[in-house]
């Protein structure tokens, strides 16, 4: 177990190295070991692209791990707990009321509605305590989230601000640079933080609701925990990045079979094999040819969405409920 | 240490499921609960792991109030084993035994000597030694059965409580199962079993606990309770009490009256 985990950080290394190398413009590897002009290609534009798409792989595959062991759930990822719609609501907010152009007031108002949100949500569940409750409501903040966003989207101004949220919305890495990361990586820290802190409780809830409580577990802190550090860290990385879908929900079923299907061992696989994934996609994203890049939503949601439905068929009536 | 349920008065979503039961269990010995469907066995088991909050009354631990005490302690006290055998990740048998010890382990640390040892004992009582790498989706029903024993077992609590362990299991696998709750109860560990099966709670039983209703009919020694006339007023039927070769009430439903 422990070597596959020391295999799967090399491959994060690597691929964190990749991400220094790849692009419309390669920076070959004796570049980096002499004084060379591109070293401010690394330094400037491609290392904190990297350090983000690491953080925001990490958190999101971390996530996935926890909702899908906290719901007793293989198809839960991030966006059932309304998070990720939410952050993108106060982002788009923001984008339409002309603030656009402060990334820290686009970052404050997509933090400040994901944190009221995921109150919300806990004051919504605090009593019961219970995985539907919490996916019922988790659904409803979502969809009322897309609907409030839409309705900005449609009484925007004007046709700039709606292809500046839109490609917003797209979720990207390009063009974040060190204030981006200063302003979410400490949100996506103490996420994660908390996040590490469910384990046991998600190993004890695979025999049920009940048997868990009679084992020590208090549901109510534990989704507390499972809130707030989604809240957090998801919060911060659809705040700087727009909305990146499917890697939690793709991360923890690949390494499944690999670490086992206790929740608990899969928390820092996932976080590994999600800043991997979000590295390389983010690589294969600017190294597609035309003039543009493929945005890292996009990739990951054409990636995602038919793994999505192979496993719906391959699951159909499994053992799962 | 003593289960005692003293002046329980339970309600369910504002209908009254336990009335006044009173009565104090003892370790070293199984305590069958028997009634009809309905009588609120599931509900009494339920309150004395704090799965469901009292209304008056409280269930004790000595002379704690086991709704009172910290959710960690009273998981290493008590021990429960639902009805519903639904595990939801299909972990190996090992991985499923060793939960039990959640509530005695630290949030980050790796199993200690102690928690080991208990993980092997308690798969050697139950017999699922040899089922420690499989895949619990892989087991059969009563193997199953068997490693959840386990689990909570591997808890080493003083108190075990079980509802309708026996569901699902074929006649062999039903005197296996109660044969390892007898020899857990010969150890000193009390045991508390909620039972359907008449025959097997004759089998089984030191105590029997009878409800009907929500409230206690009949609470002591098997050979006290297990009587035709007690069986009649809890589940209205005629019952046959002889008795098996171990001298143990051997109770047969006849018909209803």
């Amino acid at each position: 177990m422990k070597l596959r985990l020391l295999l799967l950080a090399v491959l994060v290394v690597l691929a964190f190295g990749l991400s220094l190398i790849a692009g419309k413009f390669w920076i070959p590897l004796s570049a980096w070991f002499s004084p060379d002009p591109r070293w401010a290609i690394i330094l400037e534009l491609r290392l904190p692209r990297a350090i983000l798409g690491l953080a925001i792989g990490a958190v999101l595959g971390l996530s996935g791990a926890v909702l899908q062991g906290y719901l007793r759930n293989p198809l839960a990822d991030p966006a059932v707990v309304g998070v990720s719609s939410s952050a993108a609501l106060g982002a788009v907010a923001a984008i339409v009321g002309g603030l656009g152009a402060s990334q820290g007031v686009v970052f404050a108002c997509a933090m400040a509605v994901a944190c009221g949100s995921m109150a919300l949500l806990v004051a919504l569940t605090w009593r019961a305590a219970s995985a539907v409750q919490f996916i019922l409501a988790g659904t409803v903040l979502a969809s009322l989230s897309g609907a409030l966003t839409a309705f900005l989207i449609s009484i925007a101004p004007n046709p700039y601000a709606v292809a500046e949220v839109i490609d917003w919305l797209m979720g990207a890495l390009t063009d974040r640079g060190m204030d981006d990361l200063k302003l979410a990586l400490p949100f996506m820290a103490a996420g994660a933080v908390l996040l590490l802190f469910t384990g046991r409780a998600l190993d004890a809830l695979t025999l049920g609701e009940d048997a868990a409580r009679t084992m020590g577990v208090r549901l109510g802190r534990l989704q507390a925990l499972v809130v707030l550090g989604t809240g957090f860290a998801i919060g911060a990385s659809v705040a700087v990045t727009g909305v990146v879908g499917f890697v939690g929900l793709v991360v923890p079923h690949l390494l499944r079979p690999i670490f086992g299907h206790r929740p608990s061992a899969l928390l820092l696989p996932s976080a590994l094999g999600g800043a991997a994934l979000v590295l390389i996609a983010d690589s294969l994203c600017r190294m597609a040819p035309g003039a543009g890049e493929v945005r890292l939503g996009v990739a990951m949601a054409l990636i995602g969405a038919p793994f999505f439905l192979a496993l719906l068929l391959k699951e159909r009536g499994a053992s799962w409920r | 240490m003593a289960l005692s349920f003293e002046g329980l008065l339970v309600a369910l979503s504002g209908r009254p499921v336990l009335h006044d039961v009173t009565a104090a269990l003892r370790p070293g010995r199984v305590t069958t609960i028997l009634g009809p469907n309905g009588a609120g066995k599931s509900t009494l088991v339920r309150a004395a792991v704090a799965l469901v909050t009292p209304q008056a009354g409280s269930v004790r631990l000595d002379d704690r109030d086991v709704a009172a005490l910290d959710p960690r302690e009273r998981a290493r006290a008590i021990g429960y084993l639902p009805q519903d055998a639904t595990v939801h990740w299909n972990v190996p048998v090992a991985e499923i035994v060793a939960l039990g010890r959640a509530a005695r382990r630290s949030p980050f640390a790796g199993p200690s000597p102690a928690d080991l040892d208990a993980v092997t004992l308690a798969m050697e009582a139950t017999h699922v030694t040899a089922l420690a790498d499989r895949p619990i989706h892989e087991l059969s029903g009563g193997e199953r059965a068997r490693v959840l024993l386990a689990r909570v077992l591997a808890g080493a609590p003083r108190w075990l409580l079980a509802d309708e362990p026996l569901a699902s299991l074929d006649p062999a696998h039903q005197i296996d199962l109660l044969d390892r709750l007898r020899e857990i109860a010969a150890k000193g560990m009390g045991v508390v079993i909620v039972l359907h099966d008449l025959l097997q709670a004759g089998r089984v039983a030191d105590d029997v606990l009878l409800l009907r209703d929500g409230r206690l009919l009949a609470f002591g020694a098997a050979a006290d309770v297990l009587t035709p006339e007690r069986l009649e007023a809890a589940y209205d039927i005629a019952v046959s009490v002889g008795g098996d070769a171990q001298g143990r009430p051997l109770c047969v439903p006849l018909g209803r009256r």
